[in-house]
């Protein structure tokens, strides 16, 4: 039996004077000790909901999960002691210290007050917070909130960590930082259940992929075997200027194994090829003979974003805003 | 930022190592989870509940807005009635400061508990409440934490307002015991009043609506009672939503206590009026016995 083990998870929402919203449609979730599984997919798709029912936060209309055999519908309480959970956006007291923040937590554990106290001052160590450390929050950075908000799902050394969206409206930097700590702490062995939507996120940080769209997992794999499941080579070009995009889509077609997409920015497009050298040349060669002015062109092996677009039939960051509504 | 950030990144394996010397664990280690003191489940609800009114009081003590406020206005009040309303309202006895301070403190308390309606809507949008909610903690006792803190704010906006009643003239004509027990009845009926703007405060989810709300409610329910004039000379309508108004019950029962009943006081016929302690007492333990299960049900069930 896997670690965390979810079973056909139904969570319907009937939001005032709109039809019924099916976050969750028969999710099915395996992640095995030790590993961490990104759920991958774009707002609404069911993410926070899998996220909300594994760590107590709500209820399931129904199907089952367990967490190292514990049933979490039926023994939350027992869930709740082995489990660390970090939102979306971090959930911390803005007029105590960092210090204070994870002290109360440690409390809440029940850690008593001196194991309470010891384990908040290696947190903020751990963390570099030793500035921040008794100052009120209300003052701090979004990137340091967001680390307090972690060190606090990390209070017991929990054997499960969940982290919704762990790096959703931080900055690049800030971003690869979090990225760095997560990786050194999964590597201690905690089993990691992570929520994203950026592909690079998944693609960096877990060993499993589940891809979830209308609250289903629509495909699971590693970052690899989702990539070949695409299957083939591509040629992507990039234009010099947006003008020429259609005249460039057409020779694309006419070389390409299929139908070419738009690959961000309005001037990268990309086309499944059969073979990738002699795609690639034809295709320069005719926008040369149109005097199409091409900024790149290269063969690439298909990323997350074009397994995510084959199998969603959309981008991974369009989002349609209703989950935070919803949930 | 960046080499702030940097530095974490690097020092958190190198440190995690080194915490594990001192507490026997890692970051991540699946064996060394810390375990709880397993207590019994009543020593852990009053941990829990000590946990979560030490947080609100560090918020009343951190936000010097809601210090003031608590201070401020009660004064204010006490000054505006005595010396705008007081020129106006002819009571027998020892005059309009006397009579009015049992309906500036029904009416003070009253409002402060409205913070426990605000501050729970505030900790849900923040996601606190999701915090919370997913460690093995006592639900019941956030909400402990959360009316404790409004009974704070009011013990002290009491002590404010009587010594600033004492300095315009209002004197206490009635045995410590009695004294005392007014200030608890006045305390009990704003704590219970607490739990019930603690449940709306879930159900709404927002600060700003269940702000506005409960001054439309709490408005006509203070002024239409007997708190800062005499009622017998009210339009009927208004007078009879007065002498069944458990705010008048609460005002008269303290004014009795404080012995600030003005001489030849007429009191009215309705049950409640007659009867204010009674009163007083019934609506405190409705309020409890609804709002308690409610509210902990709701918190139980919620999540933003």
């Amino acid at each position: 039996m896997a670690f965390i083990e979810a079973r056909d998870l139904v969570k319907t929402y009937t939001p005032k004077g709109a039809p019924v919203v099916r976050a969750l449609d028969g999710l099915d979730l395996d992640v095995a000790q030790g590993t961490v599984t990104a759920l991958l997919g774009p707002n609404g798709a069911g993410k926070t909901t899998t996220v909300k029912v594994l760590t107590t936060l709500i209820q399931p209309d129904s199907g089952t999960a367990t967490i190292d055999d514990v049933d979490v519908l039926r023994d939350p309480d027992r869930v709740r002691r082995m489990i660390g959970a970090s939102g979306q956006y971090a959930a911390v007291d803005e007029n105590l210290t960092g210090f204070e923040n994870l002290m109360m937590v440690g409390k809440l554990y029940h850690l008593g007050a001196k194991v309470a106290k010891q384990r908040a001052r290696e947190l903020i160590e751990m963390f570099d917070l030793v500035d921040a450390a008794n100052r009120p929050v209300k003052g701090f950075s979004g990137g340091m909130r967001r680390r307090i908000d972690l060190a606090g799902a990390l209070v017991i050394n929990p054997p499960v960590l969940f982290l919704d969206e762990p790096t959703t409206g931080l900055d690049p930097r800030s971003r690869l930082a979090l990225w760095d700590i997560i990786e050194s702490l999964v590597s201690g062995g905690t089993t990691v259940l992570l929520t994203t939507q950026y592909l690079e996120e998944a693609d960096r940080l877990a060993d499993a992929i589940s891809v979830i769209d209308n609250g289903r997992v629509i495909a699971k794999g590693t970052a690899d075997e989702l990539k070949a499941s695409v299957g083939g080579q591509r040629v992507a070009v990039t234009l010099v200027s947006e003008r020429d995009a259609v005249p460039l889509r057409d020779i694309m077609s006419r070389f390409g194994a299929g139908a070419p997409v738009e690959g961000g920015g309005g001037r990268t497009w990309v086309v499944p090829v059969d073979n990738g050298p002699v795609a690639l040349s034809a295709i320069v060669g005719a926008a040369a003979e149109q005097n199409i002015a091409l900024h790149d062109a290269g063969m690439r092996r298909p990323t997350l974003d074009d397994v995510f677009l084959q199998l969603t039939g959309h981008a991974a960051e369009q989002a349609d805003e209703t989950e935070g509504e919803a949930a | 930022m960046s080499a702030e950030l940097n530095a974490t990144s690097a020092s958190v394996a190198g440190a995690a190592g080194a915490a594990a010397n001192r507490t026997g664990a890692t970051a991540g280690g699946t064996a060394s989870t810390l375990q709880p003191i397993l207590g019994s489940p009543i020593s852990r609800f009053f941990s829990d509940g000590w946990v979560t009114t030490w947080r609100n009081l560090m918020k009343i003590i951190r936000v010097p807005e809601i210090l003031l406020f608590t201070m401020i206005q009660p004064i204010m009040f006490v000054l505006l009635f005595t010396y705008v309303f007081g020129a106006a309202i002819e009571i027998p006895g020892d005059g309009y400061e006397s009579f009015l301070m049992a309906g500036i403190f029904a009416q003070t308390v009253v409002f402060g508990s409205t913070y426990s309606g605000s501050a729970m809507a505030q900790d849900l949008k923040d996601g606190i409440i999701d915090r919370f909610r997913t460690l093995p903690m006592s639900g019941a006792a956030v909400l402990v934490g959360r009316t404790n803190g409004d009974l704070a704010i009011n013990a002290l906006s009491m002590v404010v307002m009587m010594a600033t009643g004492f300095l315009v003239g209002w004197r206490v004509n009635s045995s410590p015991l009695e004294f005392f027990a007014g200030v608890a009845l006045l305390l009990l009926f704003a704590y219970a009043f607490s739990w019930v703007m603690a449940f709306l405060g879930m159900a709404v989810k927002s600060p700003e609506v269940i702000n506005n709300a409960s001054f439309l409610i709490l408005f006509p329910l203070t002024f239409i009672s007997n708190a800062f004039v005499p009622t017998e000379e009210l339009p009927t309508p208004l007078r009879i939503f007065s002498e069944w108004n458990p705010v008048s019950a609460l005002v008269q029962s303290a004014r009795e206590l404080f012995g600030n009943v003005p001489p030849g006081a007429i009191v009215g016929d309705a049950w409640t009026a007659q009867n204010p302690f009674a009163t007083v007492l019934i609506g405190v333990a409705v309020m409890l016995l609804v709002f308690v299960p409610l509210s902990i049900r709701k918190f139980a069930t919620l999540s933003r």
